[in-house]
């Protein structure tokens, strides 16, 4: 091998240029393979943190996933007749026994947990009327799993903790029904209960149907208004790592029996789209490889071609078919790994001086950078993926050295 | 058949009955045909004939870089017929050396190199002793100040020296020469003569050599003529 490296180190040597061309078309390959998918999964990154902050990671209803068996089923189960037209049983709607499962919830490790009704309602003020979808909450719990705090434009959730006639109305709201904080609106229940509650707090997510349809109250004021006394329907979850909700979903779907929908579950659409993205994104990277790699061949074909005599003079002094190939395949080898690590130097430059460019959105005062992502992964994909284009592309060359024939060379030269 | 006569009181390194060797196609060309002969140990054989007459494709069979159609070829008494590529060339590794008209010398590595090479190669020395062996070698042809040197700073007789150094290497029995001189000035190819004929006189190499130099062949224990691919030991340059 030893033999095999020092003939291939100096048939790129001599051949500086050529050497330099096919080097410099793996750099870039690897480089630009390393910078676009940086930005590309740095965006999903980026477009994933926003889905993941702004909805609750796990979402606990008060449904089961699978509807409980019938008794008779339960008496006889391998029973030949079976019953049909069953209804299911009627229960009243809410999580069971909330508090004792919201314990099993909290006492497991990095969750946070907060319960709440929701129910629909109708406002009404100065005359006017808009159904809205009023969620019962409990503030100290409720700022630890949502974002709701931060979007307060007016008032804090502390008002609605020290107000039990307190309401949080979103900023569609407000405007439609021309209110500011401290008015006072009618809150109407399905059966008619009406109640007045005084403006505590005003919110704006910047999305016109939770702004306009999205109300907040206090949980025992929502149990009263809604006729559910100690009642929730759902119980939001927030967890400090997010990537863990489909099993923490499983835990508690098992321990408490009630449906648990984790942000992975609910977002399978997404999360299929963003692999489908990656996939169109590093089929073309790769391509930029593919082509770099072409230029490799053409490297190592030339110097087979140039060298055939030198190739056959070793193999009649004694080298065999495989230490000819060994050569060639080690100088790909050799070119592979020089653009792996100048590529990725390069890369990292490039990806470097990416995150320094700024952009302005038209009227968005917040100045934008461009999201990277900085994982070692991708480093060891892309210097992988050169790696083995170039030895793939110097294969052939390389099998082409190993089947030259001495004689048909000698013959050639007497 | 055609055979040619041995050195009776010589080991036999080299015996070949009834080599063939046809290059097929649409229309077989016959390069040797039923060759016999048998060649020494210590033995300066010359191979002489005119141009196209199957010298070089004999020296290749003997030297194992070709494989015949029909017959036998023994080397050191062992029968080279049905060894596969890699066993044939294990043994031209250990037991041959060649030495080309034109020098075939790795045109990047230094002369000293090109001398390791086939000792690197087979793997018996040390990396120290084998550039010690190189260095022997080369001084042996009267090169050793030109070691470091790369084959386009030496001349042709030079890089003839140090292709015949990079034949010695691993101490073969046997060194096949094609047209050794055939590419030299008289004085360089004079000097080459001597080295080869040394080799055989005192060092005990058997060499054979393919030639048309009438005065390079009239040096040698034996010569051997082939014309039309068959021994013609009656054939004499003109």
């Amino acid at each position: 091998m030893a033999i095999a490296l020092d003939v291939a180190l100096a048939h790129l040597t001599s051949r500086k240029r050529q050497t330099l061309v096919s080097v410099t078309g793996v750099v870039l390959g690897v480089a630009f393979f390393l910078a676009v998918s940086s930005l590309m999964r740095g965006s999903e990154q980026d477009f994933l943190k926003r889905l993941v902050d702004n909805s609750p990671h796990i979402t606990v209803y008060d449904e089961m996933r699978h509807p409980s068996a019938q008794p008779a089923t339960l008496q006889w189960p391998t029973a030949a007749v079976s019953i049909r037209n069953v209804k299911p049983q009627r229960e009243t709607r809410g999580i069971r026994g909330w508090p004792t499962r919201l314990a099993f919830i909290e006492a497991l490790p990095d969750v946070r947990a907060a319960p709440v009704l929701i129910g629909s309602a109708v406002l009404s003020f100065a005359g006017r009327q808009e159904g809205v979808s009023l969620s019962g909450v409990v503030p100290e719990k409720m700022r630890h799993v949502s974002t709701i705090e931060e979007k307060l434009v007016a008032g804090t959730l502390d008002a609605l903790a020290a107000n039990p006639n307190g309401i949080i109305v979103g900023q569609g709201l407000i405007d439609k029904f021309s209110l500011h904080l401290g008015s006072t609106v009618s809150v109407v229940a399905d059966d008619g209960v009406s109640r007045p509650l005084r403006v505590v707090g005003i919110f704006r997510t910047g999305n016109a149907s939770i702004d306009e349809t999205q109300v907040y109250v206090l949980l025992k004021r929502a149990q009263s208004l809604l006729g559910r006394e100690n009642r929730i329907n759902r119980v939001i979850i927030q967890l400090s790592d997010a990537y863990t909700a489909r099993t923490v979903a499983q835990t508690i779907e098992a321990g408490t029996g009630y449906k648990s929908v984790s942000w992975i579950e609910a977002s399978e659409d997404i999360l299929s789209l963003l692999l489908v993205r990656n996939l169109i994104m590093y089929s073309v990277v790769s391509a930029i490889l593919v082509v770099a790699s072409f230029g490799m061949y053409n490297t190592i074909s030339t110097i087979v071609m140039e060298k055939t005599r030198d190739i056959a003079i070793m193999k009649s002094m004694g080298f065999h078919a495989r230490d000819v190939r060994a050569i060639f395949l080690l100088e790909g080898v050799i070119v592979g790994a020089l653009g792996s690590l100048f590529g990725v130097l390069f890369g990292l430059a490039l990806m470097w001086a990416l995150q320094l460019v700024e952009i302005r959105p038209p009227g968005v005062v917040e100045i934008v950078h461009l999201p990277l992502w900085w994982g070692a992964d991708q480093c060891a994909l892309a210097a992988g993926f050169a790696l083995l284009s170039c030895v793939l592309a110097s294969y052939l060359p390389a099998r082409r050295a190993g089947r030259v024939h001495p004689v048909d060379i000698l013959r050639g030269q007497a | 058949m055609s055979e040619a006569s041995t050195a009776p009181d010589a080991a036999v390194v080299i015996r070949v009955e009834h080599v063939t060797r046809t290059l097929p196609g649409d229309v077989p060309v016959t390069l040797v045909h039923d060759v016999s002969l048998s060649i020494g140990r210590g033995e300066f054989v010359c191979i002489m004939g005119p141009s196209g007459s199957g010298k070089s494709s004999l020296l290749y069979l003997l030297g194992l870089l070709d494989v015949p159609t029909q017959g036998k070829i023994w080397i050191d008494g062992r029968d080279t017929s049905g060894l596969g590529d890699d066993a044939l060339t294990d043994l031209r590794l250990d037991k041959l050396g060649y030495v080309f008209q034109f020098h075939f010398l790795l045109a990047e590595f230094s002369a000293l190199d090109n001398v390791m090479l086939p000792i690197r190669r087979l793997g018996r020395l040390s990396d120290d002793a084998a550039r010690a062996r190189a260095h022997e070698l080369l001084d042996k042809l009267d090169m050793g100040d030109q070691h470091a040197k790369r084959p386009s700073q030496l001349s042709g007789g030079q890089r003839q020296r140090v292709a015949i150094a990079r034949a010695l290497a691993n101490d073969p029995l046997v060194i096949l020469a094609d047209e050794p001189t055939g590419n030299l000035d008289s004085k360089s190819g004079g000097n080459v003569r001597d080295i080869l004929r040394a080799l055989a006189t005192d060092m005990g190499k058997t060499v054979v050599a393919v030639t048309h130099d009438a005065h390079f062949a009239s040096v040698a224990n034996r010569r051997i003529g082939i014309v039309d691919g068959q021994v013609d030991m009656a054939w004499r340059p003109s």
